[in-house]
């Protein structure tokens, strides 16, 4: 039944930056560093206007579990504290820095010793790493709460998204890195298996990382490489634990529930170069691309540069951007202006022309079932989109929508071009809304 | 319990004490041009007219064969029948003050789908009547497009069928390539007519699959639908599940209860409307389940219909009344095959595949 059982879609590449190698960004003006760029709890700012800091120097963090302190991106000095409204739409406080152009680097920077699987976590904490990949959760986190239940490790380099090359690479560049990390987390994890997973259209990249994963494996850590197909999203943890172990992640639980721990390869590649330099998280590469920038490519910036730093780095703009998207064009978001940062978890910037921006007007489902068919999580969006026009709550709990994991293939396959996962995304808030008062009411 | 004090602390919240607004960001500048949305941000390039261009692209074979073997006619017909579907469709969007949706093609399709369930020599006037009942009755007055719950086309034959028996069996035998304005308007039996009596038909099973028989203009030529419904499979318009499983299980059965011989059996699947109905009827969208369990059941019940009527009914041919029924019974076997949603079986837990 394989051909009616695949799941996922196919959409075009555009993978136009992966063959030259990231360009660093050594002079950066100003950098904007949110407080909260990571799921979880906001920092607190540890500098006030007109202190100098070092490179590398923690500005913010919090004792709250769940978040992971932020780091001067740049020497220089701390110009103001303020709120910005990221484009998600939440006000985040942020500490603005003005380079010293010298890029000096705090002094007590120095590779973590770690002896327990406690210092490991204390390491990668300090650290300031969160989900590279995206999601941006604090991997101190995802680390200790896997710890217990993981027995596999699976590096994500599986890149599903068009555009964005830079886990590509990461994986290309970084490889020996990335085998560091994988031996670190999976000595402190105690796990003795790991795959990175690779979509098939990184030939390069999977051929290096066979022979670095041949040549490390051991007795005691068999490390290999999981050649994804290229199908969106083979990058979405569930789908990349079934390709690759088999294991179906039960649904609304975690990939821990099957003893998968997913991290993303520019986390566990950072991890790798961590443990041996102890320089903590503030830089990180992003694709640049869309048809309205010059020189489409992959920079290395400080994190917290602003948009349009980044923009005149790649040689500006050909026309005016139309859409601006920070992240991939299936789950990235849509910024309504340039004054945005780009943050911890942002692998990549779009600058859509208005040809390639412009969406089609919506027409009535007709009922072809792309939506079905290429739904990765074998959900029925066309209906669950028409519960949530009725309000049916009944129908949306029924056919799951809180499974939905917003990856947009239904919206992309529709063509009568209806706005699928957008309007399934407002059903999953109305019954979180929903369970949030029966909760109120148990209460009462 | 105190709605004043409730609603004053909502308006402190929104106008900030004076200490806190210099923190407050300014509402941030939207740039004119540009656009703001949630993900995701391109789309694919299939559009609803691409599909159903698409659809007409795949019925022009047998409307080819139609002219080949039952002259200029069954193109007026098909014309005559395409233009009025159009119209009314247009027509009715605008009184009932709808979007106009005519652009979508989906009309044409009905139009021509409508076309190859008439007889070549159907009088002329009768074909607005017919597309009357397809996109007014059935398609429209319940909401246009999508949400039909029975094939227009199949509707509007049926109805003519029972309003007009007599124009509507009256079968011209086919011209062969001579273009001609029309075949003489001479009643004959069409193969499945021959068969229900009980008799092998006249033609070979080759002319059966070449379509030179007597029947409706648009479902004679086998080769011809099936080009086009392998073209609609291919560019993945429809998948073969309801047309394979349709048409084997009416071979199936007919080589079964016709006493196990394959001729006989052919001879019912090419004889009639079974390729056109499997191929272009029963595959529309809005009246087929869109699982891919359900397409199977759908097709299988179809099939089995469609051999009990011609068997064990009245009337020799049985296709568009089995589509019809199978069409009423596809909300239940939505609900019916809904696909579970992924990790809600739960039973491959633990289970682990090496990589490749």
């Amino acid at each position: 039944m394989g051909i009616f059982t695949q799941r996922g879609i196919k959409v075009g590449h555009n993978k136009r930056t992966s063959s030259i190698q990231p360009v660093r960004i050594e002079h950066c003006e100003t950098v904007t560093l949110l407080m909260k760029q990571h799921i979880g709890v906001p920092c607190k700012p540890l500098v006030n206007p007109g202190d100098r800091v070092a490179l590398g120097q923690v500005v913010g963090d919090t004792d709250a579990p769940l978040a992971a302190p932020i780091h001067a991106s740049i020497s220089g000095t701390v110009k103001r504290l303020e709120m910005i409204r990221v484009p998600s739409g939440e006000d985040v406080q942020a500490v603005v820095i003005n380079t010293d152009g010298e890029m000096r680097p705090a002094e007590n920077l120095e590779p973590p010793s770690i002896g327990t699987r406690e210092d490991f976590f204390a390491a990668v904490r300090a650290s300031g790493l969160v989900g590279l990949g995206g999601a941006g959760f604090p991997a101190h986190a995802k680390l200790r709460s896997a710890a217990k239940d993981a027995n596999i490790l699976l590096v994500n380099a599986a890149e599903c998204e068009p555009y964005i090359t830079a886990d590509h690479r990461e994986a290309l560049d970084k490889g020996e890195a990335v085998i560091r990390g994988i031996r670190a987390i999976c000595e402190a994890l105690e796990i003795r298996e790991a795959i990175i997973g690779i979509e098939s259209n990184k030939s390069d990249a999977i051929q290096k990382l066979k022979a670095l994963s041949t040549w490390h494996s051991s007795a005691n850590l068999k490390i290999s490489v999981g050649v994804l197909p290229s199908r969106y999203p083979q990058g979405a943890e569930k789908m990349m634990i079934h390709t690759l172990t088999g294991r179906v992640v039960p649904l609304g639980k975690l990939p821990s529930a099957v003893g998968a721990l997913v991290m993303n390869v520019a986390s566990v590649a950072f991890i790798g170069r961590y443990i041996k330099n102890g320089k903590p998280l503030v830089s990180r590469t992003v694709t640049v691309d869309g048809g309205a920038v010059h020189t489409p490519m992959n920079v290395r910036v400080p994190i917290g540069i602003g948009l349009e730093e980044l923009i005149t780095f790649c040689g500006g703009l050909d026309s005016p951007p139309a859409k601006i998207i920070l992240g991939g064009p299936m789950m990235g978001s849509a910024s309504p202006n340039l004054e945005t940062v780009i943050s911890k978890c942002n692998n990549s910037l779009l600058l859509f022309t208005r040809a390639q921006a412009e969406l089609m007007q919506e027409s009535a489902c007709i009922r072809c079932g792309k939506c079905v068919a290429g739904c990765p999580m074998k959900l029925m969006p066309c209906v669950l989109e028409s519960a949530y026009r009725a309000g049916d709550l009944e129908t949306l709990t029924k056919r799951d929508a809180m499974g939905c994991i917003e990856c947009g293939s239904c919206s992309f396959v529709c063509p009568a071009k209806r706005e699928l996962v957008q309007r399934i995304r407002m059903g999953k808030r109305l019954l979180r809304e929903e369970e949030a008062k029966r909760k109120e009411a148990a209460k009462a | 319990m105190s709605e004043p004090k409730n609603s004053e602390t909502k308006k402190s919240n929104a106008n900030p004490a004076p200490n806190n607004s210099a923190e407050r960001p300014a509402a941030p500048q939207v740039l004119p041009q540009v656009l703001v949305s949630t993900s995701p941000h391109i789309r694919g390039v299939r559009t609803t007219r691409g599909v159903m261009l698409d659809v007409c692209l795949a019925l022009l074979p047998a409307l080819a064969a139609a002219v080949w073997y039952f002259g200029l006619r069954a193109l007026v017909v098909t014309a005559i029948s395409i233009a009025s579907c159009v119209l009314l469709e247009y027509l009715s969007r605008k009184i009932m003050k709808r979007p106009q949706t005519v652009g979508d093609l989906s009309a044409v399709v009905t139009g021509m789908l409508l076309a190859f369930n008439l007889p070549a020599t159907l009088p002329l006037w009768m074909i607005p009547l017919g597309a009357l009942v397809a996109i007014v009755v059935v398609k429209q007055m319940f909401g246009g497009l999508g949400q039909n719950f029975v094939n227009p086309a199949i509707t509007a034959r049926i109805v003519l069928m029972v309003s007009f028996a007599g124009e509507m069996t009256k079968w011209a035998p086919p011209l062969d390539g001579k273009l001609r304005w029309a075949t003489d308007a001479v009643a004959s039996a069409t193969p499945l007519k021959v068969l229900s009596g009980g008799e092998m038909p006249t033609e070979s099973l080759l002319d059966l699959f070449l379509g030179k028989h007597g029947g409706s203009l648009g479902e004679t030529c086998a080769l011809a639908l099936l080009l086009g419904a392998a073209y609609l499979c291919i560019f993945k318009v429809i998948t073969p599940l309801i047309p394979g499983f349709y048409i084997g299980t009416v071979a199936l059965f007919a080589f079964i209860f016709g006493g196990f011989d394959w001729h006989f059996a052919l001879a019912e699947v090419l004889g009639g409307g079974l390729i056109l109905g499997a191929c272009f009827m029963a595959t529309d969208y809005s009246t087929s389940p869109i699982h891919w369990k359900g397409k199977v059941v759908f097709a299988i019940g179809c099939g089995l219909l469609t051999g009990l009527i011609r068997f064990y009914g009245n009337m020799p041919e049985g296709v568009s009344f089995s589509i019809l029924l199978m069409n009423l019974l596809v909300p239940l076997l939505e609900n019916l095959t809904a696909p579970k949603a992924f990790g809600k079986e739960g039973k491959h837990h633990g289970k682990t595949r090496k990589a490749s």
